[in-house]
C-alpha cells in the first residue's frame, strides 16, 4: 500500500490543523478509498485537500464531500442507506458525494453490525443527527465569514445562501472553520415531507466496482509478502485433531510452513460470537490459494471421537422424541387451552419440520491477518468486528487498541459471518507462522464447518367451535439447540385460549443465526398452518386471518403481544388487493407475517415444471415505515423472496455418521435462474413512521405462501422442507 | 514448474506454475486479477467465469497448461472503461447485492449475447442458469440481459 502512504499523511495532517475535527485512527483502507473513488468515479473532481467535520463525514474544498458508511456491508446495502441519511440532512448533492467503508472505531461509532436487520433502525436517528451537526456548523462558519446571522442563511444542495445580500458559499468554502466551531446541543431534523434524498431511488455506490471487478471483498485483499492459509478441520462433528503428520507437505514448492491452531484455549473469555464445532485446525501456508489448497490433502490427521457420531434419522428421532416427552418450558398461557380443546368442535392438528441448513455466502469464509508481537491488523469480511477484536484481543493476550480492523465488503452474510471464528483462526495462524496471511475456506470447508441454521420441528393445534371459530390454539416446537417459537407472534393476542410451549434438543452439530432466525422457519409453518385452518373453518384464507387481526384490534388476549395489529391487517389488505385475490384461488397461496419490525404479507402463485414446483409470480406489500432507498428496498424484498423459495423447495445438508453428506454445490442445490420466480411485484405501505428492517421480513412468510401455493396446485400440503425432496431421502 | 505465455485482456502476460494450476488461481493469485472470484472449485456456481476465446469458461477448472495461445478476457477487460452494454445495463436495473456472482454473471451474459443476440425469456434463463446468485438478484439479472440486448441489436 506504498503508493497510498502520502494521501494517508496529508489528509491526518489537514485534520491536525484543523483542530476541532473529531475524525481520527483511520486505517488503510479507508484513507485510500477516496481516491479509489476517482477511478470508479470520473464525472467527480477530487479535492485538494479534506476537513473533516466530524466522524462521518469529510468536506473537500471544492465541495465533494465523502460520508462514511460505519456499518459492515453484507448486500443489505446499508452502505448506499447509511449515507443517505448523512446527506439528507447535511443537504448536499447525492452526485457530489463519495462513500468510504469506516473500519471498526468503537470511539466514533455505535453498533458497527450487520443483523437483525437493525442498521438502519439503529442508525435513522444517530446519522441524521451526524448531518444535521455539520450543516449547522458550516452554517454558523458561513454567518461569521459573511458578518451576518446565521438564522439569515439557508443551504441547498452543498451551498450556503444569504438571500439578504445575494451572496453565497460552497460547504467546501466554509469547512475549515466549521470544523473549529463548537458542537451544538441540539440539531432540529428536516420534516419527512421536505426530504430530497430519502426516499428516491439511489444506486448502489459500489456498483461501478463490482461490474468492472475492482477489489472490493476480503478474498480480493491482496498484501506485499501477504502468504495464503488453508485449514484442515475435522471431517465429521464429534471428532477433534488428534495427531498430525505433515511429512509429506513439508518442502513441497510454494509451501512455507505447516502450524496447528487452538481458537478455544482453557480459560480464555469467549464471546457469543465463537460458535465453533472445530477450534483445533491444522494451516497450511504458503504462496499460492491452490497450493495450499491442494497442498493441505496430502497432511495425514488422526482425529479422536469426543460425542456422538448423529445421522440424519437419529437427529430425526431426537426432534421427535425431544418433542413428544421432553419437559417443555412453558412460554405463554391464555385463558384455559386444555378446556377449550376439550370442547371444540374440529381440532386441526399438525407437524411441520425443516432440516439443518448452511448458509453457503458466495465468498468462503476468509479473513487476512498481520499479527506482531505488540499489534496486529486484521482485514476481511465480519458482520461483527466488535467480538471478533475482543476474541482475538484475549487469545493474544493483547490490548484492543493495538489491534485494528477493517471490514471489506462481503460477498454475502445470512448470519454467517456474525460468527468470526475465521478471522480468529487467521490471526492464529499469522501469529503461529509469523508472516501475514490471507486465510481462505475451500467450498468444502466453508459448507461442513457448521454454524448451520437449526434443525426444527414444531406441531400445532387449532380448536374450532362448531360456528367454525378458533378457539383454541397450541403450538409446541423445538429445535438443535432452540425452540423456534415466538411465543407472543401472532396469532397469540387473537385467540382467547393459547399455548405455547418451547423445548430444545441436543446435538453437536453447531448452529447459528440464518438470515430471519426462527422466523425462517416458523413462520412458513405456521402460515401453512392457519391454512389448512382457515380452510376447516370453512373460511377464505384472508379473511379468516383478517377476523383474527379484529379481535386483536378490538379487544386483544393479553398484553405482550408483540406486533401491531392495524399495521399486520394492513398489509394483508394491501397484497389482496393489489394481486386482485379471489376467494377460491387454484394456483395462489397467501401469507403474513411480523419480524425485525416490519410487516410482509404475499400472494404467490406457483405451478407444476416437470413434478417440480416453480413460481410465476410473487405480490408483496411490506410495511416497513420510510422507505429509505426505494431502489435498494426493493431488491431486498425480491432477494428475501427468492431466498426463501430456494431454500424451501431444495436447502438440506444431511449427515452420515457425523460427517455431512453435502459439500459442495454439486450436491447440495441451491436455486438458479431457471427456477426463480419469473415476476416479484412490491408494494410499499406510505406512512411517516420511522423505518425498521429489510434485510430478513421477505423471506419468512414467502415460505409458507409457497407452501399454500403448492396445495392449491397439486391437492396435498407440504410439511417437511425441503418441498423437493432430494432423491437420497425419498429411498 | 513450468513457463506459460498467456494472453490476458489483450496483453501478454508470463507466469510459472504447474501445469495443473487452475487459470483461476494464475489469474488472482499470480497476476493480481482478482475480479474473477472463487465460489466452488469445481465448476458449479459459475462465479469464476472468463471468456476463453470468446467463450465463457469456467477458470476454475481450466489447468493452466491448456490456456495455450487461446485470448483470456476476464471481468477487468471486458471493456476499457466498464461500459460494455451489459456492465451498463446492469447498472440501469441496480442489479448487485452482495455483488460476488454478479462478474461471473456479466462475462457469462456478455458471451450470451454474443452467441445468442435476441435471446428469449427461456434462452435467457438457461444461458444463466449456469451462475449462482445467492443473494438472489435473478429477477434484475434477467432484466438487465434484455436491456442489454436491446442496446446490443
Amino acid at each position: 500500500m506504498s503508493h497510498n502512504q502520502p494521501s494517508r499523511r496529508s489528509f491526518l495532517k489537514v485534520t491536525a490543523a484543523t483542530g476541532g475535527g473529531l475524525l481520527l485512527g483511520f486505517s488503510w483502507l479507508t484513507s485510500c478509498e477516496s481516491e479509489k473513488a476517482e477511478k470508479a468515479r470520473p464525472e467527480l473532481v477530487m479535492p485538494e485537500k479534506w476537513v473533516a467535520v466530524n466522524a462521518f463525514l469529510k468536506i473537500g474544498d471544492n465541495g465533494v464531500v465523502t460520508i462514511m458508511s460505519p456499518n459492515p456491508e453484507i448486500g443489505q446495502n446499508v452502505k448506499t442507506a447509511m449515507p443517505m441519511l448523512v446527506a439528507e440532512e447535511l443537504d448536499v448533492d447525492w452526485k457530489n458525494v463519495i462513500v468510504e467503508q469506516a473500519g471498526l472505531d468503537t470511539d466514533n461509532y455505535e453498533r458497527q453490525l450487520a443483523g437483525g436487520s437493525q442498521s438502519i433502525r439503529h442508525g435513522w436517528e444517530p446519522l441524521r443527527k451526524a448531518g444535521a451537526t455539520a450543516r449547522y456548523m458550516l452554517l454558523q462558519a458561513a454567518a461569521q465569514q459573511l458578518d451576518v446571522d446565521a438564522g439569515s442563511l439557508r443551504t441547498e444542495n452543498g451551498m450556503i445562501f444569504h438571500d439578504g445580500s445575494d451572496r453565497k458559499l460552497g460547504y467546501g468554502e466554509v469547512a475549515s472553520l466549521a470544523a473549529t466551531l463548537p458542537l451544538p446541543e441540539e440539531v432540529t431534523l428536516k420534516d419527512p415531507a421536505d426530504f430530497k434524498i430519502i426516499g428516491h431511488a439511489t444506486k448502489n455506490v459500489d456498483a461501478r466496482k463490482i461490474t468492472t471487478g475492482q477489489p472490493l471483498f476480503g478474498l480480493d485483499l491482496q498484501r506485499e509478502g501477504m502468504k495464503y492459509a488453508a485449514i484442515v478441520h475435522p471431517p465429521a462433528f464429534g471428532l477433534k485433531l488428534k495427531s498430525v503428520d505433515d511429512s509429506a507437505v513439508r518442502g513441497l514448492p510454494g509451501i512455507h510452513d505447516v502450524v496447528t491452531i487452538d481458537a478455544a484455549p482453557e480459560g480464555v473469555e469467549m464471546q457469543w460470537s465463537d460458535v465453533n464445532a472445530f477450534p483445533q485446525l491444522v494451516a497450511v501456508i504458503g504462496d499460492n490459494t491452490w497450493r495450499v489448497l491442494q497442498a493441505k490433502k496430502k497432511l495425514k490427521i488422526e482425529w479422536e471421537q469426543t460425542s456422538p457420531l448423529e445421522s440424519t434419522a437419529d437427529q430425526l428421532e431426537n426432534l421427535r422424541l425431544t418433542l413428544q416427552e421432553g419437559k417443555a418450558e412453558e412460554a405463554r398461557r391464555d385463558g384455559n387451552p386444555e378446556a377449550a380443546f376439550a370442547r371444540a368442535a374440529t381440532i386441526i392438528d399438525r407437524t411441520y419440520s425443516a432440516p439443518f441448513l448452511p448458509h453457503n455466502t458466495m465468498e468462503p469464509m476468509n479473513f487476512f491477518a498481520d499479527v506482531w508481537e505488540d499489534r496486529a491488523e486484521l482485514v476481511g469480511p465480519i458482520q461483527t468486528p466488535e467480538f471478533l477484536r475482543k476474541t482475538v484481543s484475549a487469545l493474544l493476550d493483547m490490548p484492543e487498541a493495538n489491534i485494528d480492523i477493517m471490514m471489506t465488503r462481503m460477498g454475502g452474510g445470512f448470519g454467517r459471518r456474525l460468527y468470526g471464528n475465521f478471522g480468529v483462526e487467521a490471526a492464529l495462524i499469522s501469529k503461529a507462522a509469523g508472516v501475514p496471511v490471507k486465510l481462505v475456506y475451500s467450498r468444502e470447508d466453508d459448507m461442513t464447518q457448521g454454524t448451520y441454521r437449526p434443525e426444527y420441528l414444531v406441531r400445532y393445534r387449532a380448536g374450532l367451535d362448531e360456528e367454525g371459530r378458533l378457539i383454541a390454539f397450541h403450538v409446541r416446537g423445538t429445535g438443535a439447540g432452540e425452540s423456534p417459537v415466538f411465543a407472543n407472534r401472532y396469532p397469540a393476542g387473537t385467540v382467547e385460549n393459547y399455548l405455547a410451549e418451547n423445548i430444545s434438543t441436543e446435538s453437536n452439530v453447531s448452529t447459528g443465526a440464518w438470515r430471519a432466525p426462527r422466523s425462517n422457519f416458523i413462520a412458513g409453518a405456521e402460515q401453512a398452518f392457519l391454512d389448512e385452518v382457515a380452510e376447516a373453518a370453512g373460511k377464505d384464507p384472508i379473511e379468516f386471518r383478517l377476523e383474527l387481526f379484529d379481535r386483536a384490534i378490538k379487544d386483544p388476549v393479553g398484553e405482550e403481544n408483540d406486533y401491531d395489529p392495524e399495521r399486520y391487517a394492513g398489509v394483508l389488505k394491501l397484497v389482496r388487493d393489489k394481486s386482485g385475490w379471489k376467494t377460491g384461488e387454484d394456483q395462489r397461496g397467501v401469507a403474513a407475517y411480523y419480524c425485525h419490525n416490519s410487516y410482509v404479507a404475499q400472494v404467490l402463485e406457483a405451478r407444476l415444471d416437470a413434478g417440480e414446483p416453480r413460481v410465476n409470480e410473487v405480490h408483496c406489500a411490506v410495511d416497513c415505515g420510510i422507505v429509505v432507498n426505494p431502489e435498494g428496498a426493493h431488491n431486498q424484498i425480491e432477494g428475501g423472496i427468492i431466498d426463501g423459495v430456494g431454500h424451501a423447495l431444495f436447502g438440506a445438508v444431511t449427515f452420515t455418521d457425523g460427517k455431512p453428506d453435502q459439500q459442495n454445490f454439486d450436491t447440495y442445490r441451491l436455486i438458479r435462474h431457471i427456477e426463480a420466480p419469473r415476476a416479484i411485484h412490491t408494494h410499499f405501505v406510505e406512512n411517516n413512521i420511522d423505518p425498521t428492517g429489510l434485510g430478513e421480513p421477505s423471506l419468512p412468510p414467502v415460505i409458507g405462501a409457497l407452501a399454500n401455493a403448492i396445495y392449491r396446485v397439486t391437492g396435498e400440503r407440504v410439511y417437511d422442507q425441503p418441498f423437493v425432496q432430494r432423491r437420497e431421502l425419498r429411498g | 514448474m513450468a513457463t506459460f505465455n498467456l494472453t490476458v485482456n489483450g496483453q501478454p502476460r508470463s507466469v510459472e506454475a504447474e501445469p495443473e494450476m487452475p487459470l483461476l488461481w494464475v489469474l488472482r493469485d499470480e497476476l493480481g486479477l482478482v475480479g474473477t472470484k472463487y465460489g466452488c472449485g469445481i465448476g458449479a456456481c459459475g462465479a469464476c467465469t472468463v471468456h476463453l476465446d470468446g467463450a465463457a469458461i469456467r477458470s476454475c477448472s481450466l489447468p493452466v497448461s491448456q490456456v495455450g495461445e487461446q485470448p483470456v478476457t476476464t471481468i477487468e477487460g471486458l471493456s476499457a472503461d466498464g461500459d460494455h452494454p451489459v456492465q451498463l445495463a446492469w447498472l440501469e436495473h441496480d442489479v448487485p447485492q452482495c455483488g460476488y456472482c454478479q462478474a461471473g454473471q456479466i462475462m457469462s451474459a456478455a458471451a450470451l449475447l454474443d452467441g445468442i443476440p435476441n435471446p428469449d425469456e427461456a434462452e435467457i434463463s438457461a444461458g444463466m442458469s449456469g451462475n449462482i446468485c445467492r443473494c438472489g438478484t435473478y429477477t434484475r439479472i434477467h432484466a438487465a440481459v434484455k436491456s442489454a440486448a436491446e442496446k446490443l441489436s
